[in-house]
């Protein structure tokens, strides 16, 4: 049976500006009507291939059909002309405006040259009742749930009248109520005839709501196929071309002496929001410590006050008995405090900077690293060398600028540069989004031999696969609170532990007391 | 002493007051449309300058007032443009390039003034038009009001309209929510087909607008003939003036005000044979300050929400002691 296919793109190259090849030669084809997962592993291609589809980025070569004529996508603009929508992983709103302002972007209507703003609050309120999905015209982005935001920016695209909706990993930043939620809007779409392209790398997912799929590995188009002809293991084959990875191998923990002590830690930001409230717990020599939760419910800052970047509102921090406020974050360094942060090339890595350097940004002054008043070039070449041989950092030579790597090869660089310290207290915040699976492998395999050496690890995580693989013992955060403590990770299920990220559940003070004692 | 108080009270100062404000109301108009897109632009000294000079120069040849005022707003938008070139085009560093623009304008002023006169202070030797002084009919016969309301220079009526208008154009028009999108995330505006260079260089261009204005008010209004660098930091004044009123056209306003009283006051004190280099010193000084107090109390309001944590924090640590 063949059906017509209302998207087609054929032999598409994109090479970057740096050299690197994102896309090799990819043919992809979309059905009328289905939903179409692209799946691959991180820096596999979907991106960039929906950039181009999306006209964010020219390709060297290939063609693009749609509805059965070439056509030319120079911008977005052309390509929401066409009835070609995209929501992106990270949001296009603007978070000081309301729904209704961002809903209208760039199509605004208006009254006696000036701005409608009624007109636009109609205009939201027609389409989120078409569709069924509700949404305040009047909110201001700021204020919107995750899960609210995304709705906005499908419905800003329903707006426009795509016929095909692309959706970059939806589901990332969502809890398994909420995808499960954007799924049963997405089967909804598709039966009001909508094509959607549905970008992930989790492939329950796929097999739960794709009718097809189209597996990238290293730029290319692997294969596509019918969901339903497909098992999960073979999807996984498919995109790392060989079979699915162990488990990592965890005994149980040592547990030691409390090494991390955070006490009634509270913390307003420049909004007057209060971001953290009450927050208390512990974390002992030998035990990692999870912290779950929907991103931007307080994790950045409690990182961030324990590693000294933001000061201590209120509250106590205590590193193996020592409080750390006022310190200064090569101070709270010196105690031995090692911090992965979740913002890699803002405080992680320095772009600009070589391997080697950043390699010894934490460690440049000590005496065994210079010779007289100068850096010691052979015992900083000796060092990174080891590092870059013992963390697998694949690269030209330690004199390479950080930024010329992938974003899994930087994180490496981060990472051996704070487990190289031998830290008593190690604070890894989202230490391997965005990165690939060797290096997640190899971050998570270190964050378990560290405790397994007595240290105490604090793990931030948005991801929870990583939280109940590598974490002893979970606190969950919603809203700035602990709302949940789990002693152990066995047993507990990713819906128990979304419900209580989502707020829906909460313990009572006494079991959350727990983890504090 | 007395004779200064007497003149604070007086309707002359209020009258002096929007006399010196009109510059920095102007200009911090535009500035802040620029500063709204995103744009950290301080050329606007140099754009004021040009204007002036272009103002000058346009109306002593044509003898049209009108001439003169195009010529103006040419010079400070070719001034903006430039910088828009630079900076969102080239993408080179928009603090250098405005010092490079602001350089360029000081020394390029003085050649053309050599070039068209044969005169490097100033233009006496040329006959520039003025702006004329506009008195309302009405209100003009009303006691004490009508001298403040009436007999004002044009432009500083257009400065005084200007502030409703940039209000509306911000944030009522289309246009305004454009502007405000790009500078808060430009990728979103990006994503819809926005193009965010565009509006900004839209956004510099009514900036150059305003900037010419408050330029010719200073040749073709508060004096009148063009001198060497007789802006004289009226443009960084501008910019702190808006800084300091958040961006927002109604407190920009204000604090234009502000700044145009503490020249007022100068003023006043020259009376009084208080050395001219300190009195100089004056709206500058008033800066700082203005910048220093919002600082301050900015700080201090942070201070006062932590202190009001601690005593939270503490209570709830006393409760639980208790229970």
């Amino acid at each position: 049976m063949e059906q017509e296919y209302v998207l087609s793109m054929q032999n598409i190259t994109k090479i970057y500006k740096d050299g690197f090849v994102a896309n090799k030669n990819i043919d992809f084809s979309v059905r009328k009507g289905d939903i179409h997962g692209l799946v691959g592993e991180n820096g596999a291609g979907k991106s960039t291939l929906m950039k181009v589809l999306f006209g964010q980025e020219l390709p060297e070569t290939g063609k693009i059909f749609f509805k059965g004529e070439e056509v030319n996508i120079s911008s977005p603009l052309a390509a929401l002309k066409l009835g070609i929508g995209m929501v992106h992983q990270h949001f296009m709103l603007v978070p000081s405006l309301t729904v209704a302002e961002n809903m209208v972007f760039g199509m605004e209507p208006t009254k006696g040259g000036l701005f409608d703003f009624k007109e636009a609050v109609r205009l939201t309120e027609e389409v989120a009742q078409k569709y069924g999905l509700p949404i305040d015209p009047n909110m201001k982005i700021r204020d919107l749930y995750v899960g609210q935001k995304q709705r906005v920016e499908i419905l800003k695209m329903l707006l426009r009248n795509v016929e095909v909706l692309i959706l970059d990993e939806p589901t990332a930043v969502l809890t398994p109520q909420e995808t499960q939620e954007l799924f049963v809007q997405l089967v909804k779409l598709k039966e009001q005839g909508y094509t959607i392209i549905f970008i992930s790398h989790k492939l329950g997912e796929i097999k739960q709501i794709c009718d097809r799929l189209t597996v990238l590995r290293d730029g290319c188009s692997i294969q596509t196929v019918d969901v339903d002809s497909v098992t999960e293991q073979d999807i996984s084959r498919m995109m790392v071309g060989r079979n699915a990875v162990n488990s990592l191998v965890k005994t149980p923990p040592k547990i030691g002496q409390v090494k991390l002590r955070v006490k009634r830690l509270n913390y307003f930001n420049g909004f007057g929001k209060h971001v953290l409230q009450n927050v208390s717990f512990q974390v002992r020599g030998g035990e990692i410590l999870g912290i779950a939760g929907i991103e931007g419910n307080g994790q950045r800052e409690i990182s961030e006050m324990i590693t000294g970047i933001d000061s201590i509102q209120s509250g106590e921090i205590l590193v193996n008995g020592t409080c750390v406020k006022g310190k200064s974050v090569r101070e709270i360094r010196e105690m031995g405090v090692a911090h992965i942060s979740e913002d890699r090339m803002t405080y992680g890595a320095a772009a600009e900077a070589s391997i080697e350097q950043n390699l010894i940004s934490d460690r440049f002054y000590k005496k065994q690293y210079q010779r007289g008043q100068i850096l010691n070039k052979k015992v900083i070449q000796r060092t990174s060398r080891e590092l870059i041989k013992s963390f697998t950092i694949k690269c030209d030579g330690g004199s390479a600028p950080v930024k010329t790597l992938s974003g899994g090869n930087i994180q490496k660089v981060v990472a051996a540069r704070e487990f190289s310290q031998s830290p008593q207290v190690m604070v890894a915040n989202q230490p391997t989004r965005g990165i690939d699976v060797g290096a997640s492998e190899l971050i998570r395999e270190k964050l378990i031999a560290l405790r397994d050496e007595g240290a105490a690890v604090l793990l931030i995580s948005a991801d929870m696969g990583e939280l109940r693989e590598v974490s002893d013992s979970l606190i969950v955060l919603c809203n700035g609170k602990i709302v949940a403590y789990f002693e152990t990770v066995e047993g507990l299920s990713e819906n128990e532990l979304g419900e209580y990220m989502l707020g829906l559940k909460e313990q009572t003070p006494e079991e959350i007391g727990r983890c504090f004692q | 002493m007395e004779s200064v108080l007497g003149y604070i009270f007086s309707t002359e100062f209020i009258i002096a007051i929007l006399r010196m404000s009109t510059p920095l109301i102007l200009c911090s108009m535009g500035v802040l449309l620029v500063r709204n897109s995103g744009v950290v632009c301080i050329a606007f000294e140099s754009m004021m300058l040009a204007a002036a000079l272009g103002g000058v120069l346009g109306s002593a040849y044509s003898r049209s007032l009108l001439v003169g005022l195009l010529c103006g707003i040419a010079l400070s938008v070719l001034f903006a443009m430039l910088f828009g070139f630079f900076v969102l085009v080239l993408k080179a560093n928009n603090m250098l390039v405005s010092l490079a623009l602001n350089t360029l304008g000081s020394g390029g002023t003085v050649f053309i003034l050599f070039a068209f006169t044969g005169d490097r202070g100033s233009s006496t030797s040329i006959q520039s038009l003025q702006f004329p002084t506009v008195n309302i009919p009405v209100i003009q016969d009303i006691p004490i009001l009508g001298n403040i309301l009436s007999g004002h220079n044009i432009l500083t009526y257009v400065a005084l309209v200007s502030v409703p208008v940039v209000y509306l154009i911000l944030m009522k028009s289309p246009l305004g929510l454009r502007i405000r999108a790009v500078g808060e995330n430009k990728n979103a505006a990006e994503s819809l087909g926005t193009s965010a260079m565009k509006t900004q260089f839209v956004a510099l261009f009514i900036a150059g607008i305003f900037a010419g204005l408050a330029g010719m008010y200073m040749s073709m209004a508060y004096v009148s003939a063009f001198t060497q660098d007789m802006i004289a930091g009226r443009g960084f004044i501008a910019i702190a003036a808006q800084n300091l009123g958040g961006f927002m056209p109604i407190p920009t306003l204000i604090w234009s005000l502000v700044f145009g009283a503490s020249n007022a006051i100068a003023n006043a004190f020259q009376a009084i044979n208080m050395p001219p280099e300190f009195l100089q010193m004056f709206p500058y000084f008033s800066t700082v300050l203005g910048l220093m107090l919002v600082g301050m109390s900015i700080n201090q309001q942070e201070k006062k929400k932590a202190a009001e944590i601690e005593e939270k924090s503490k209570l709830a640590d006393a409760c639980e002691g208790n229970g």
